[in-house]
């Protein structure tokens, strides 16, 4: 339905004769496989994007160093890499606790004084801390490209049609942000944090006069989407390497995704994740010379039929 | 009364004087001013650093001077941006007066600054940007690149890959201008070969998600994959093609971009492979073995493709000024020794063509361990088509 749905975007864009050769040539496998593809790059998405969402939606702070986030959790892999070797798992529980600090710290220094200030005050203080992790990486690290190695007991892959095999790290990163999206939805809409969350976010001031601790709460919220962005860069570290200026071209789709999805809906950024994973894929595919412009198409559509995008606040 | 005048008057004359006499003495001796505009922060910064080193090297070879004068450097960090390229490369022509421009890495910003330079008739070396039009319609007598144009290693590669007989070729790049240039030389060797680049796959710039056009690729079944990548895209499709398993059966072939300096990050996924590039790491010639040494004594640091572009920067300004024996004003002359110029380079001897750009060896090498290794050479002294230039 998706697929046919990006197939209609392009529509009113040149379709030649090649084109709809080049579709019919796709045979099922193929297509499946894409499918797969599709899926999983949205599934990483989400995990990204989750955490832009909470902190945006539900503390009101465009955070435009989401994508550095992203990249410090890929830089934490890099460095904890050697220490863990085969104990992969432990390693990102580490790397999140790490990150989960470092958010606490950050609201605490920073991010607090925030609330009540303009967008654009906003816009200029995070994307200072951009241009201030970029250099501290470049200091600590240097500008070359580092290799992350998956762990061993995930290297390989199996078999997938007749030339291709699908890594069983891919396999993994999808279960990993599966898992994390269900907990996600458990944690917001199930416990009594999440009940909290969901108050200070639709009253701030209604929430605190019932006795909420207000401050500690956004302070948590904050350290769980900082957190939940690292993990997403340790993650996708294996998979991608660790390279200056990675953060930027996640956080731009990043936005694209949560604008979509509805900001603040952890739902939302779940289906409009798969819905950009799918366009993404196939216009890649049947329509290479304009894939760029796929993405920002389905978001104008979207938008234009629903403004408040695809979810409203789920609370 | 006029005594004391007198008194006071001399010494400031003879001071006048001595200084009058120092300034002309400085004017016909004044240092050279050699103008780089590299990236010094960003993505490219340790190739801006790298061609900087190279440059400086060989001046220091020859004592610091170059036709008999002292060089003086500016400095401008480009910042691999293009819209600030304008305004930059102003800064070293209008404020700094340089004589020569040295820069740069990033193709948009050379453009831009051979626009400027053609504008101001400013001289100026390109270490690096391989942007096809800077020797092509863009050329002019005074500017000459050290490195390569994008067609030159992309068209080798194209010869070899017919060479080892394959027939049906698909070709993946970001959608920009170099991964173009260069997607299209390589068709250009493979069909007069005889065979058949039957796709173009690519992707919006600086995307890294190739999944996608690696499935697209698995269904397709070709021969050979040409790939045109660099830094971080260059490592993560190295190795998501390593990943899905397509380096088995299809052999990934590239220009030398696509595993230089990336090796260590690329790790298995990029052993056994074979790109085409004016450099290889371990070029056995006295000539390389010595710059080698020399570069790593100086600077504590192994040499790589960069630095040589810088070195030989270095010599073709030198040839020229040599051959004016230091006088810039003597322009025609000066630019012409530039062209006519047979640089000892590291590389392997080369000369420069009436567009400016190096007439060079392309070696075939092959990734092993961290090296590029030499293979072979793949073509011997090749041209740049040149086209669109009128010089």
């Amino acid at each position: 339905m998706a697929g046919g749905c990006a197939a209609l975007l392009f529509d009113g864009l040149r379709l030649t004769q090649a084109d709809s050769y080049r579709i019919a040539a796709v045979d099922l496998a193929t297509f499946l496989v894409q499918c797969l593809n599709a899926v999983q790059y949205g599934l990483l998405l989400f995990l990204v994007a989750s955490g832009l969402t909470l902190i945006f939606g539900i503390m009101g702070v465009i955070n435009l160093a989401h994508g550095s986030f992203y990249m410090i959790g890929a830089y934490l892999a890099f460095a904890l890499a050697p220490y863990f070797g085969d104990w992969f798992v432990t390693q990102l529980i580490v790397g999140v606790l790490l990150a989960a600090a470092f958010g606490y710290l950050l609201e605490w220094a920073f991010f607090s004084f925030l609330y009540q200030r303009e967008h654009l005050q906003q816009v200029l203080m995070t994307y200072a801390l951009i241009l201030v992790f970029e250099e501290v990486r470049s200091l600590l690290v240097g500008n070359d490209v580092h290799g992350v190695q998956a762990p061993p007991w995930l290297a390989g892959g199996f078999r997938l049609g007749e030339l291709m095999s699908y890594p069983w790290y891919r396999v993994f990163a999808s279960v990993a942000c599966v898992v994390v999206a269900i907990g996600l939805y458990w944690v917001v809409n199930r416990t009594r944090l999440g009940m909290m969350i969901r108050a200070g976010a639709s009253n701030r001031d209604m929430a605190r006069g019932l006795g909420l601790n207000i401050r500690l709460l956004y302070r948590i919220v904050f350290a769980g989407g900082v957190a939940l962005a690292a993990l997403a860069g340790m993650i996708a570290a294996p998979l991608s390497s660790v390279y200056p200026g990675m953060g930027g071209s996640v956080l731009i789709i990043c936005f694209v995704v949560v604008v979509i999805g509805g900001i603040g809906s952890i739902t939302g950024a779940l289906i409009a994740s798969l819905l950009v994973g799918v366009v993404d894929t196939f216009g890649k595919v049947f329509f290479a010379e304009y894939s760029g412009v796929g993405v920002y198409l389905l978001m104008a559509v979207i938008l234009v039929w629903r403004p408040e995008g695809l979810m409203k606040r789920a609370y | 009364m006029p005594f004391h005048t007198f008194t006071i008057k001399t010494p400031l004359a003879a001071a006048a004087l001595a200084l009058c006499a120092l300034g002309a003495h400085a004017q016909a001796s004044a240092p050279i001013k050699v103008g780089f505009m590299l990236p010094y922060t960003g993505t490219y910064a340790s190739l801006g650093n790298m061609i900087e080193s190279g440059f400086k090297l060989y001046v220091q070879e020859q004592g610091g001077k170059l036709g008999g004068r002292e060089i003086q450097y500016f400095k401008v960090d480009d910042e691999s941006e293009p819209s600030k390229a304008t305004d930059n490369v102003n800064k070293l022509i209008k404020r700094d007066n340089v004589d020569v421009l040295v820069g740069t890495v990033h193709s948009g910003v050379a453009l831009a600054m051979a626009k400027a330079a053609k504008d101001n008739s400013t001289l100026l070396i390109i270490p690096n940007a391989g942007a096809d039009a800077i020797t092509g319609p863009m050329c002019a007598a005074n500017i000459v690149r050290s490195s390569f144009s994008n067609w030159q290693p992309a068209y080798a590669m194209g010869k070899v890959a017919a060479e080892k007989g394959a027939k049906k070729a698909i070709t993946i790049t970001w959608n920009y201008a170099a991964g173009a240039e260069s997607v299209k030389g390589f068709a250009e060797a493979f069909e007069k070969g005889g065979g058949k680049v039957v796709k173009d796959l690519n992707l919006p710039f600086p995307g890294v998600e190739f999944q996608a056009l690696l499935t697209e690729i698995a269904a397709q079944k070709p021969d050979v994959v040409y790939a045109f990548f660099a830094g971080g895209g260059a490592v993560k499709f190295v190795k998501d093609y390593a990943a899905a398993g397509l380096n088995k059966t299809i052999p990934l072939y590239g220009p030398g971009f696509l595993t230089d300096g990336t090796l260590e990050a690329q790790g298995a996924a990029a052993q056994g492979m074979l790109t085409t590039l004016h450099y290889a790491d371990n070029l056995d010639t006295a000539r390389n073995n010595a710059f080698r040494k020399s570069f790593a004594l100086t600077y504590k640091a192994n040499a790589d493709v960069y630095a040589v572009q810088g070195y030989d920067a270095a010599q073709i300004l030198g040839a020229g000024l040599t051959a004016v024996k230091g006088d810039m004003s003597k322009r025609d002359a000066l630019t012409a020794a530039m062209h006519k110029v047979t640089v000892d380079s590291p590389r392997g001897k080369f000369t420069i063509s009436p567009a400016g750009n190096p007439v060079q060896d392309i070696y075939l090498r092959e990734a092993k361990g961290n090296n590029n290794e030499y293979r072979a050479v793949a073509i011997k002294a090749l041209a740049d088509p040149a086209r669109g230039c009128k010089l």
